[in-house]
């Protein structure tokens, strides 16, 4: 990296950190405040799971784990807070958290990382199901169903954050996040980050230089699992509940999509993957039962035809803007993108008044999309759907060639532009 | 002693369904690579797809059809979605059908809501047959255990004995040289495939009425089965049948027994104060019995990696 990028991406991080800073007194609404601590949360996690998957190549289906028991375990030391048993202010309550999932991964990890692959995805879907499971039998720990809360007013007062108020919660959560951001970004400066990608991309080559590839993914499975767990101690402060569910198979689901569909490859991809899924799991979800349904086509669509994801996609995209040849691909672009909105019109209508009867049952057909009210159970809003289905995928079917082919021109002329 | 002969026998039942599923699922890993994470998914639609056809025109044709409707589904699959993210290696292919699994779960619920379907046994078999000891044993149950052990035994014939089975058993350990010697290997690979999901989905047609259909039976089967192929050793059919069956037994015996650590403790004459009901010396074997398949895969991968029956370390 030369003077000049790096003086850029100084001013990129201060600008981000005052941004960042500004944003309680710019914006009073605690919706939008619980959400960016959502963000935050998930970009921390998602990071943390990107340690395995984009830099060692391991496939976990296990993660939660960490961030579960990170979590349980922050409650539980901050009840000893509450009780006056121990003057730790809440603020540093994620770094227990951090510590409970790194103990844990060191203790799991053990086991897991003795091969990579399909294997180690094997074994930590296995582990995962064992917590989960443990979660009914071990129920001091856990709390059984009402599961562990807390109240985070309690304990040493830091920099004057009572953490009553939730502007108080997002400025712990913003040092967090960018601190540990950083620091992982650091970790893959480092020779173990370095010698993680060596390891995923070739082993044998990793064992001949001298380095166990077993000890690397160790490691950084350890590493992963500490910044899992402190994502797990932001949880337990902001939200001063954790369940059961916090360890199982769905949140470690979610936190592989939101990693996969950011984009694996680059180190900020999963940060645009946790921003997604945070929006689509509180906003689409307020309107559609289904958004679990077209979050699964996404992700398949992500993993069938833009293996890297997202941050991938827009990668793709820099070379031609930099050599201002975005103008040539946008026609394309356009005429594709009224066949692709009738697509999806007629998808979302279909799913939407199969999941309306499925749920409601017939009593209430009634529904609306878009405020077009209309009755689910009459036969029109289903041919409807069907009918833009099969036009809109016909349409699409007939112009994605013209994308292909104003991709290949621009790559042709990058070629020619970068030959002389 | 009766009561015992009797947990076995459905320990024996439900470890045969086991063996319909994994052998699919460990056949489909040894050729492909490909751990499906769907497999169990296809159980579940062929029970849905069973209840749907059974309202109509009976369990009898259900019982033909469903199974088959699955297998053409799970050879699309493997043609259009398996075979397309085959070239991004095998992390793709294991989110792929890690996400089938998800969508598939989601569709289920999409089309017949989350509540249980009332699909069950049908009249004609839905009698004791015999009783011993008190223990009465059903008529479907027998025929649940004749079913597998047919179904077994048929598709044994196939790879044992026929041509195409021995491409299949080439293919498994060398599919370039079968390739090579001008067989289609994708086109067994798929068939293999299909073949694989419509047992899966023959399981779930008589199981589902066995035990529950609902959106959340593929879950609590699919990991089991994982722990099944993983026990029993990758890529071994005798491990996943042994494996099958111990687990099968293991699981059904368990919730029955209300034995806890204390009491064994007791029996060589150290009693233990009856403390709280968080004490881990006081839970029963019903009370841990969800986590034993999965204690058993974790002691299994640290003190024998390989499984029972493996021959490549996990």
């Amino acid at each position: 990296m030369n003077h000049g990028l790096r003086l850029l991406s100084v001013i990129a991080v201060l600008t981000l950190v005052a941004v960042l800073a500004a944003v309680p007194h710019v914006v009073s609404s605690g919706f939008t405040l619980s959400l960016l601590n959502q963000i935050g949360i998930g970009v921390v996690f998602a990071l943390s799971y990107n340690m395995l998957l984009g830099q060692s190549g391991l496939l976990s289906f296990g993660h939660a784990v960490y961030f579960g028991l990170g979590g349980f375990t922050a409650l539980h030391v901050l009840h000893t807070i509450t009780g006056g048993d121990l003057p730790l202010p809440v603020p540093l309550l994620p770094l227990v958290g951090g510590v409970m999932g790194l103990v844990c991964a060191l203790a799991l990890g053990w086991v897991s990382t003795r091969r990579a692959g399909t294997i180690f995805a094997m074994i930590t879907l296995g582990v995962a199901e064992l917590v989960a499971a443990s979660s009914n039998i071990i129920q001091g720990y856990f709390g059984g169903e009402e599961g562990i809360s807390g109240d985070r007013m309690s304990g040493p007062v830091l920099f004057g954050l009572t953490m009553g108020p939730q502007q108080d919660v997002y400025y712990v959560i913003v040092v967090w996040m960018l601190l540990s951001a950083g620091l992982m970004y650091l970790i893959t400066e480092t020779p173990l980050g370095r010698m993680a990608n060596a390891v995923r991309d070739n082993p044998e080559r990793a064992a001949f230089v001298g380095y166990n590839p077993r000890t690397i993914r160790f490691m950084m499975f350890a590493l992963s699992g500490f910044f899992a767990g402190i994502a797990g101690g932001l949880f337990a402060i902001n939200y001063e509940i954790i369940t059961a569910e916090a360890v199982g198979i769905n949140v470690s689901a979610s936190v592989l999509m939101m990693a996969y569909i950011g984009g694996i490859g680059y180190f900020f991809g999963p940060v645009i993957g946790a921003v997604i899924y945070t929006l689509l799991s509180t906003v689409l979800s307020a309107y559609t039962e289904a958004w679990m349904f077209y979050f699964g086509v996404f992700f398949l669509i992500v993993v069938l035809y833009a293996p890297n994801g997202i941050s991938g996609v827009l990668a793709a995209h820099t070379p031609v803007l930099r050599a201002h040849l975005m103008h040539r691909l946008m026609p394309a672009y356009a005429t594709a993108l009224l066949p692709t909105l009738v697509l999806l019109l007629g998808a979302i209508l279909l799913v939407e008044i199969n999941y309306h009867l499925s749920i409601s049952g017939n009593y209430d057909s009634e529904m609306s999309i878009l405020g077009v009210g209309f009755d689910a159970a009459s036969w029109w809003p289903t041919l409807a759907g069907l009918a833009a289905l099969v036009v809109g995928g016909a349409l699409l079917w007939r112009t994605l060639p013209y994308v292909g082919l104003a991709w290949s021109e621009v790559r042709a002329e990058l070629a020619g532009e970068a030959a002389p | 002693m009766d009561t015992a002969f009797f947990f076995l026998f459905n320990g024996i039942v439900y470890g045969l369904l086991l063996f319909m599923l994994s052998s699919g699922l460990t056949l489909i890993f040894s050729m492909m690579g490909v751990l499906n994470f769907a497999h169990a998914s296809f159980y579940m639609l062929g029970a849905y797809f069973a209840y749907q056809i059974s309202t109509h025109i009976g369990f009898w044709p259900a019982l033909i059809f469903a199974p088959l409707i699955v297998g053409c589904l799970g050879a699309v699959i493997e043609r259009y979605g398996l075979r397309t993210v085959h070239r991004h290696g095998h992390v793709a292919e294991l989110l792929f059908t890690f996400g089938l699994a998800l969508l598939i779960e989601e569709i289920v619920i999409l089309i017949w809501g989350r509540n249980p379907m009332p699909y069950s046994v049908p009249s004609e078999l839905d009698f004791a047959l015999f009783e011993i000891a008190g223990n009465s044993y059903s008529a479907y149950k027998i025929f649940m255990m004749l079913v597998s052990i047919s179904m077994l035994l048929f598709l044994y014939g196939i790879i044992a004995r026929t041509r195409i089975g021995m491409i299949i058993q080439a293919a498994l350990t060398h599919p370039e040289t079968v390739d090579t010697l001008g067989h289609n290997v994708s086109r067994v690979f798929m068939l293999v495939f299909g073949v694989g999901t419509g047992l899966a989905g023959l399981a779930g047609v008589i199981g589902g009425n066995a035990f529950v259909t609902e959106p959340g039976m593929a879950r609590a089967l699919g990991t089991i089965v994982f722990v099944v192929i993983i026990v029993g050793g990758l890529g071994s059919l005798t491990g996943a049948f042994v494996a099958s069956l111990l687990l099968g037994v293991i699981q059904t015996t368990a919730v029955a027994v209300d034995v806890s650590l204390a009491d064994l403790v007791a029996t060589v004459g150290i009693t233990t104060s009856a403390a709280d009901a968080n004490d881990l010396m006081h839970k029963t074997l019903s009370q841990v019995a969800p986590i034993l398949p999965y204690l058993f895969m974790v002691l299994m991968l640290i003190s024998r990696p390989r499984g029972l029956f493996g021959t490549r370390d996990a």
